[in-house]
């Protein structure tokens, strides 16, 4: 008895402690136990309700996370222009939910064309800002390899699916047409990879063997600045370095090529939210969920300071 | 023991050198471009004549637009293996519009003078937007086996 005791002390002291540390995957962890067990002393505990996660189910991203086409270019345009262009982008994402995904290994099915068509490839570039964003897609299909520019905001897109969530070491991915096809090809019926909704996004450190030399771009020369080839393997230690002949390291120096998006994406943020959060009240109750989640988005801000400021170097990363 | 290794080490350097002899060292034409005069193309389909060996590639010498750009949905007119052959376009590198597919090669499948396939299968995915094209490309849908 004294041991059982003993014993049930012992759970409670850890299930406080639980308590008290606040995870992040709190809400997987029942402390309820904690309350009963303090009701009747050592008689019986019920035991807390399994909690099952699915992990088929694509959470809500709880990630402080910023598409990249909100920030406006750097340029003398009226700032109105991008007001109005946020706020039809707002509009848009409130009918369609647009995941997070980066130039990385990210699949995502647009369908297309009267009768939809699916398309699975991995996303190689993101270009464009405001309502004219844009993303690639590449596969090999039938050892031909295919890529599709999508715009991201274009109504004949009905969903958008990330199947992998991971970045890559470099933040355009055209070297994928110069290396060997196993690197861009994607399986059509591939089935997505759970994703957890919070903590850093994987970072794929693979690097890709080359065709034999001659490539659509000299990959090589500093101007595209590759991390994600395997250069060794195709060029000698001399090449190497005659490419060098083209770098221009005092680029990194020129204070008017800065620039900050910092504070500006803290804005823009904020006005996403919140149109986000307005335009699911004011319409209809089949909104609700997505209503939580916006909310779900607002209160764990505070959460994950820390990533946030990962998120924006990454931003401006991809900038 | 030694010998199927040193039979496989052989084989492999003959691969080798087989895959340096056949590879050009330098690039032969714009990467990115559309179909116009003197463009090598690759028959997709499997029609004797595009898929017999030839010391030489077909080559486009003639585009039946305009303005002498051919774009996925144009006829051009191919030497192919010394003789005169009429083909269609149904893929090229060039981007075209937004949303629509950028192809890693320039592909064509032979045709009649009076517009039907020579081959019966297409062996590469057909663009979905040859569809809405106006011109009579029904047969040339018809044997076409994956639309991306």
């Amino acid at each position: 008895m004294a041991a059982c005791t003993k014993g049930v002390g012992k759970c409670i002291f850890s299930l406080r402690l639980l308590r008290s540390l606040q995870l992040q995957h709190e809400r997987f962890l029942s402390t309820s136990m904690c309350r009963l067990a303090a009701g009747n002393d050592g008689k019986f505990i019920p035991p807390s309700k399994p909690v099952i996660i699915d992990k088929t189910q694509t959470a809500a991203s709880l990630r402080k996370f910023l598409s990249p086409e909100f920030i406006p270019p750097r340029q003398r345009a009226n700032p109105l222009k991008f007001t109005i262009e946020r706020k039809d982008m707002i509009r848009r994402r409130n009918v369609l939910n647009i995941p997070e995904f980066y130039v990385a290994v990210t699949m995502a099915d647009p369908n297309a064309s009267g009768k939809t068509n699916r398309f699975v490839g991995i996303c190689i570039q993101r270009g464009g800002k405001g309502l004219g964003a844009t993303f690639i897609l590449r596969n090999i299909i039938e050892n031909q390899g295919i890529e599709i520019c999508y715009e991201l905001y274009n109504p004949r897109i009905q969903n958008i699916e990330v199947l992998k969530l991971e970045k890559r070491l470099d933040e355009s991915l055209m070297y994928l047409r110069d290396a060997l096809s196993e690197y861009s090809t994607v399986d059509p019926e591939m089935k997505p990879v759970p994703i957890s909704p919070t903590g850093e996004v994987p970072v794929n450190k693979m690097r890709v063997r080359m065709r034999p030399k001659p490539w659509s771009k000299r990959w090589e020369r500093p101007k595209f600045n590759i991390k994600g080839i395997r250069f060794e393997l195709c060029l000698t230690p001399e090449k190497m370095e005659h490419a060098q002949k083209w770098a221009e390291p005092w680029r990194e120096y020129d204070m008017l090529k800065e620039y900050d998006t910092s504070k500006l994406e803290e804005d823009i943020f904020r006005e996403v939210q919140q149109g986000m959060s307005n335009y699911t009240s004011a319409s209809g109750n089949w909104c609700n969920v997505q209503r939580s989640q916006a909310l779900l988005f607002v209160s764990s801000i505070s959460l994950l300071y820390i990533m946030s400021s990962f998120n924006v170097i990454a931003l401006r990363y991809l900038h | 023991m030694a010998l199927p290794q040193f039979s496989r080490s052989l084989t492999g350097l003959l691969v080798d050198a087989s895959s340096i002899v056949h590879h050009r060292t330098f690039s032969v034409s714009a990467v990115a471009a559309a179909i116009q005069k003197l463009t090598r193309v690759r028959v997709v389909d499997n029609s004797t004549l595009g898929n017999t060996p030839f010391h030489r590639p077909p080559r486009v010498i003639h585009v039946y637009t305009k303005n002498g750009v051919g774009k996925v949905g144009d006829r051009v007119l191919l030497a192919i293996k010394g003789q005169k052959k009429k083909a269609l376009i149904v893929g090229h590198k060039m981007p075209g519009e937004r949303m629509t597919p950028r192809f890693d090669s320039n592909n064509v499948i032979l045709i009649e003078d009076n517009g039907n396939p020579t081959g019966t299968r297409i062996k590469v995915p057909v663009p979905t937007h040859l569809r809405n094209m106006e011109g009579d490309y029904s047969k040339v849908l018809a044997i076409a086996g994956t639309f991306v």
